[in-house]
């Protein structure tokens, strides 16, 4: 990480043609804007022959920080004073930005001179299901555009569910020569074109990953459209790109990445062809494995020896895909096994027998995702042999609130006394009771994560009948170091008089179908000091329950409430008294224009801004 | 597109009136009806089951929540839909359809056709073209659109060409071509 800094810094050194003695005497950042945050700099420090004592301070101070990296150790030293402000402005190259309506990119581009890498999260969470209209925003396209003038050294973007066009692709590749790292998690409004131009004009590129985003099928060969010779890619993940792939291409594109460690394939590359990938990249060190089937099992040939390619990649520590598996070829992954520490059969329709084989060979995973199909009893066989066990996630097979749902407290229970170095957890299941709850939270005490979802709404514990309060009680009590918590199942207002007096560092709370009253959300929030993203739905909040939370929203980086009790009125005083929260209300798309008359608030969505309400809200969206 | 749109009208109105074995008040039914209705199908009650558990808008059953339980609809979208293999159902064989100057890209399920007519027709009413007269030496003439599908070789082939088993199996996606590229097609066969 040091060494990344350090040459990163040279770069930006080299290309804005600094000597970094004099970093400190570099362009001033505008003056003309009004908000607090500006600095001027100092004048006389241009007419000093010798280094004045403000300068030597900042030159030490700027060498200094060039070790700190953490971005809540940075944001403290820019409190500091101005100076301090002005210098760790300097020497910021990697910028998160955890709402990109937080504020604009000209305010970026005006303090922040010299950044090399770009976090950006776009859309809140709730997006994911449907909860938020189409062409709500969070487009990547003005932020390109200012970055793109600003700093074309710039090296690495990250985006979570932002809108992202082919053209603000194509102007990403064309502005930046040295662009090494592109990852889109959860975004959509790109397709094959916008990849292949990254793929072709990035020659420096060394990670390509696409992540959970909707990508068009344009029909273009993306994967022939990197440059000939070799190549510096460390990574390529394409498992969404739900297109078929010239393989003969992708092929030769292994060959000539020597560098190439993490390679996740989609669906369209069969087993056959994974093993030929494999056979040129015994190197790799994570694998998504596609289909995990064979094209076409015809009599005469002979089939490749899978297990023997697995045994070839020693590196080989994460593997997922799976995504069309046929069972008979699962026990090739076998050889890899004892050196796995992260395994993802979330695609695959894996029964316990068919994972216990697998499963007991797995003595170092950390990081385990699966399917509900595995039954309690392969929770079981993970409880038994995987002690190193960090983080587990277990998805339904079948996501219907009236599913079957194989699992319960059961396979909870025994992954609670198998694995007690946990924590992360996310269960969905449909049974669930207040003593596994205290189990868990009494076993493993090192939780941060846990999110458990109980499919049927208001479900009560399945043995007691009763309410899943105490439970969540015993989680906030005993698990110290939680930071994430998301609850479900039949839950009084005495469950979050819990979550508000203990859940001391929770910075992110999911509220879905529960509490009886306001009281729920004023515990929540005159409790959990350290509390930034609150996001409920369908619960009984209204207008009394939002203004308790009037003293803190500014420092919450948002609030979404829907299908609550919320009346425009009430938002709209929030709005008026807090003129440094941008509050949005709307419903869903195809509401008719007599909006205005309508008092009930469908949807409430709120987060703090440097610079006011967003000018391209869509029609369906009101800023109060 | 207007016809349509007077017939789900007519069709609202006869609601009203009508006399079901539904209790008051349970508009389900209804629901997947006029769903139904959009596609000129008239369907039976037992069918509608079926087509609506296939069809890319379905309402939600009874009791179904918007975004509940909340699992994105990638993740729902990729988990393997093959189960085991004594499922004799068969999940529906989903291909991409595209049409040539069409902005968007479409799903259907090859299962829920029988044969080619079915097939054409559907496509016909999706994409609102018409195909032309089909023979086997000429292919497709009296249009300026033709459907050509991929097959899993990677060639692209006039659909009608293969026995209908035959072309289920092996085709990976349609292509709804206009114009020259399209007379192009004919003549390979």
């Amino acid at each position: 990480m040091r060494e990344d800094n350090l040459e990163m810094s040279e770069n930006v050194e080299r290309y804005l043609q600094l000597d970094p003695r004099s970093a400190a005497i570099s362009q001033p950042p505008s003056s003309s804007s009004s908000a607090a945050a500006f600095v001027s700099p100092a004048n006389k420090s241009r007419n000093c022959n010798s280094p004045c004592p403000d300068h030597v301070l900042e030159n030490v101070l700027e060498n200094v920080l060039q070790f700190l990296t953490s971005k809540c150790d940075r944001n403290a030293v820019s409190l500091v004073c101005k100076s301090w402000w002005r210098v760790e402005a300097q020497t910021r190259f990697e910028v998160f930005i955890g709402n990109c309506y937080s504020l604009s990119p000209d305010r970026l581009t005006h303090r922040f001179k010299r950044v090399r890498s770009l976090v950006l999260k776009g859309k809140p969470r709730f997006a994911d299901f449907n909860l938020m209209p189409p062409n709500w925003g969070a487009q990547f396209a003005p932020w390109v555009a200012a970055t793109a003038k600003a700093y074309p050294w710039l090296e690495k973007v990250h985006l979570k569910r932002m809108f992202v066009t082919d053209d603000d692709l194509a102007l990403l590749a064309e502005s930046f020569p040295g662009f090494k790292e592109l990852t889109l998690v959860c975004c959509e409004g790109f397709g094959t074109s916008g990849i292949a131009i990254v793929a072709n004009k990035c020659r420096q590129l060394k990670v390509l990953d696409l992540i959970e985003s909707e990508v068009t099928d344009g029909e273009v060969d993306w994967i022939s459209c990197f440059p000939e010779g070799e190549t510096q890619l460390k990574s390529l993940s394409f498992d969404c790109v739900d297109s078929s792939i010239n393989f003969k291409a992708l092929e030769g594109l292994v060959v000539r990445s020597p560098f190439l460690e993490k390679l996740r394939t989609n669906r369209f590359v069969s087993l056959d062809e994974l093993h030929r990938l494999m056979v040129r990249a015994p190197q790799l060190t994570s694998l998504g494995t596609g289909s995990f089937s064979p094209e076409d099992v015809s009599q005469g040939e002979q089939e490749p020896d899978y297990a023997a390619a697995f045994r070839a990649c020693k590196s080989l520590v994460c593997l997922s895909g799976f995504k069309e598996f046929t069972p008979e070829y699962l026990p090739a992954i076998s050889p890899v096994c004892a050196n796995l520490t992260s395994l993802n059969f979330s695609y695959a329709n894996i029964s316990p027998d068919m994972l216990k084989p697998i499963i007991r060979n797995c003595h170092n995973i950390r990081v385990f995702w699966a399917l509900d199909s595995i039954c309690d009893e392969g929770l079981q066989a993970v409880a038994a042999t995987c002690k190193e066990l960090r983080e587990l996630r277990v998805f339904p097979f079948d996501p219907r609130e009236d599913s079957e749902g194989p699992i319960s407290e059961v396979g909870f229970q025994a992954i609670s006394e198998g694995c007690r170095k946990l924590e992360s957890i996310l269960y969905f299941c449909q049974r669930m009771t207040n003593g596994a709850l205290t189990a868990m939270s009494e076993n493993c005490p090192d939780l941060t994560v846990f999110r458990l979802c109980i499919m049927g709404r208001h479900r009560p514990d399945h043995v007691t009948g009763k309410p899943m309060d105490e439970g969540f009680g015993a989680i906030v009590k005993n698990c110290k170091k939680l930071t994430r918590l998301a609850v479900s199942g039949l839950l009084t207002d005495e469950a979050f008089s819990y979550i508000g007096e203990y859940g001391k560092l929770i910075r992110t709370l999911t509220v879905g179908f529960a509490g009886d009253s306001d009281m729920a959300l004023r515990y929540v929030l005159e409790g959990c000091p350290k509390l930034q993203k609150l996001e409920i739905r369908d619960s009984p909040f209204g207008d009394v329950g939002l203004r308790s939370g009037m003293h803190r929203y500014y420092n919450m980086r948002f609030l979404w409430m829907s299908s609550c009790t919320l009346s425009r009125g009430g938002c709209r005083d929030v709005a008026h008294d807090l003129s440094n929260v941008v509050v949005e209300v709307f419903g869903s798309d195809d509401d008719d224009d007599d909006d205005f008359t309508r008092d009930y608030v469908e949807t409430l969505y709120m987060y703090r801004s440097l610079d006011g309400p967003r000018k391209d809200a869509p029609k369906f969206v009101t800023i109060l | 597109m207007s016809t349509s749109f007077e017939k789900m009208d007519e069709f609202v109105n006869l609601k009203e009136t009508e006399l079901r074995l539904g209790l008051p008040g349970t508009d389900n039914v209804c629901e997947e009806r006029e769903k139904v209705s959009c596609c000129n199908k008239r369907a039976l009650p037992s069918e509608i089951e079926s087509s609506t558990r296939k069809s890319e808008t379905s309402p939600p059953r009874k009791g179904q929540i918007v975004g509940w339980p909340p699992v994105r609809s990638y993740r729902k979208n990729n988990i393997q839909t093959k189960k085991n293999e004594s499922d004799n159902e068969g999940q529906g064989i989903y291909v991409k359809v595209s049409m040539d100057g069409a902005p968007y890209l479409r799903k259907i399920d090859l299962s829920c056709y029988k044969g080619y007519s079915e097939l054409l027709k559907a496509l016909e009413m999706m994409f609102k073209f018409c195909v032309g007269e089909y023979s086997e030496r000429q292919g497709y003439e009296g249009s300026d659109f033709v459907p050509t599908y991929e097959d899993k070789d990677g060639d692209w082939m006039l659909i009608g060409d293969v026995p209908w088993e035959m072309f289920v199996r092996t085709c990976k996606r349609l292509r709804i071509m206009k114009g020259s590229e399209a007379k192009g097609l004919g003549c390979v066969v």
